[in-house]
């Protein structure tokens, strides 16, 4: 073995969902363990494991990537965000127009929507952000409804609190 | 036995310097007398055809060097003629340098996989990806790519199959990207301990890649021990990448074209084009018949125009399946073309 290669563990510094974590991983281990195994940050889901459906999708500094692909010494140093430190408007808009039935991409769906706020909509539209989420149960629609009325009711709330 | 299980059994090297990756590359991990016949270590950066391929069973790697793990700041610089191997496929569509200098680069970037995938996938990652043909990507298929005696395809379903550059092997070129860069004549930068770090050997794309009939097992001309570091490229400011999908999104495409044109000082007269055809052999394909056809032509004159992109499927060979991909190609060239004057 190189003296020049690292193995084993190595300590990481992170911020999730705004509280400061200090770890140790392992070079192998992947962002997902992490949160869910490690932390208890269970709302991320394992879907496929090899980032095709979307369900294990965070934020990694504002940016939407498969948390299963990340190994997790790679966020040392970054912000992540999981669907646990999402604000509840997100959960009852998108309950209201009926867009989670078994409920295993809803997480990941979330975080993508959490994108998009934070993204100007006309350069992607809800559909193409959606590509890499996949929902074996809803047909889209009432996911893209219910993220369009949320980043409505977000955008005037906002606006609201712009001109009082 | 999970994923996440078979990472684990993984040795991974965490170069942090292009010289410690070039010696990992040579030596392997251990001492190259540890374990004789040890295969090279596999390299990594965002690993998401390695997952795919892991997921599938056909590899599971003892030891992989992991790219990302290196400090080197020019491994993710983006310019308006340098691609570094490391950059984000969505740091290359959002470059505005890039946008400007190349557009068929952004556009090609831009125009693969998911938000998600895109945010972690390298440019360097989409070059070498294996091919995506059904048989070699299923295990219970032991095709030519894997050391077996046929390719499935040949007598099988073959409608996402070459229509050029034909047998014995029949995959299609992956990636969109290295379509894109050889219309803008670019050069990829190569490093091994044997050529140094300092001055990387540049690879023209037309000798990057190469055809079944001289290498089935890789899709490239690039040895073991050699490791892309970037790109470089020229500037092709009338450029476009069109795609032909299934779907909108997430797909790959039946058929993909990357154009680069340029213009007399009039503005309308084509001096000189690029043509890059994907999706239809196994390397990217340039077409210097529509390349030549087109030279001296008025972007106006769309008859004559649409006449020249019609030499698109001169000499295809299409298969039992595929022959619709004749009738899609010249259409894709022709829109490339278009989106290219602007």
């Amino acid at each position: 073995m190189s003296d020049q290669t690292a193995h084993g563990t190595v300590p990481i510094a992170c911020s999730i969902n705004g509280r400061a974590y200090s770890l140790d991983v392992q070079v192998n281990e992947r962002l997902l363990d992490v949160l869910r195994y490690r932390l208890g940050l269970t709302g991320t889901k394992e879907g496929c494991g090899e980032g095709e459906c979307g369900a294990c999708t965070v934020l990694l500094d504002g940016l939407p990537v498969n948390s299963c692909l990340v190994p997790a010494y790679q966020v040392d140093g970054r912000s992540v965000e999981t669907v646990e430190g999402t604000d509840e408007q997100w959960a009852a808009h998108l309950h209201e127009h009926g867009t989670t039935q078994c409920g295993a991409c809803t997480p990941g769906v979330v975080m993508t929507a959490r994108w998009l706020d934070d993204t100007n909509p006309e350069d992607l539209s809800v559909r193409e952000a959606l590509a890499g989420n996949l929902c074996r149960c809803t047909g889209y629609r009432g996911i893209c409804e219910g993220i369009k009325a949320t980043l409505k009711a977000r955008q005037q709330s906002s606006n609201e609190e712009g001109n009082p | 036995m999970s994923h996440s299980d078979l990472l684990m059994k993984t040795e991974m090297a965490m170069p942090r310097t292009l010289k410690q990756a070039c010696e990992v590359q040579s030596n392997g991990l251990h001492d190259k007398n540890d374990i004789p016949g040890m295969p090279l270590p596999v390299l990594k950066a965002a690993g998401i055809d390695l997952m795919d391929h892991w997921k599938e069973g056909l590899t599971a790697p003892g030891q992989v060097s992991n790219l990302l793990a290196l400090r080197d700041p020019s491994l993710h610089r983006l310019s308006a003629d340098s691609i570094g191997a490391l950059c984000t496929l969505s740091a290359i569509a959002d470059s505005t340098a890039v946008r400007k200098s190349a557009p068929v680069i952004a556009q090609a970037a831009e125009s693969t996989a998911t938000p998600q995938i895109r945010n972690v996938a390298t440019a360097g990652g989409n070059l070498f990806q294996r091919p995506r043909c059904w048989y070699y990507r299923a295990h219970q298929f032991d095709c030519l790519k894997k050391g077996g005696h046929m390719c499935f395809a040949v007598e099988g379903e073959n409608r996402y199959h070459a229509v050029f550059g034909n047998g014995p092997c029949h995959i299609v070129h992956p990636s969109n990207l290295a379509n894109a860069l050889s219309v803008c004549q670019a050069e990829v930068l190569v490093v091994s301990s044997a050529q140094g770090t300092e001055e990387p050997r540049r690879v023209p794309m037309h000798q990057l890649f190469c055809l079944p009939e001289d290498r089935l097992k890789s899709e490239h001309t690039l040895g073991p021990d050699e490791i892309a570091v970037g790109i470089s490229y020229r500037a092709a400011p009338h450029s476009a990448h069109y795609e032909v999908r299934e779907k909108q999104s997430f797909d790959w495409p039946l058929v993909m074209a990357s154009v680069a044109l340029d213009m007399r000082d009039d503005g309308r007269t084509i001096a000189a084009a690029r043509v890059c055809a994907g999706g239809v052999a196994p390397i990217p394909w340039r077409m210097p018949q529509v390349e030549r056809a087109l030279a001296g032509i008025n972007v106006k004159d769309t008859q004559r125009v649409r006449q020249a992109c019609d030499l698109a499927i001169r000499g295809a060979q299409p298969m039992s399946n595929n022959a619709y991909k004749l009738r899609i190609l010249p259409v894709a060239v022709s829109r490339a073309v278009r989106l290219a004057v602007g």
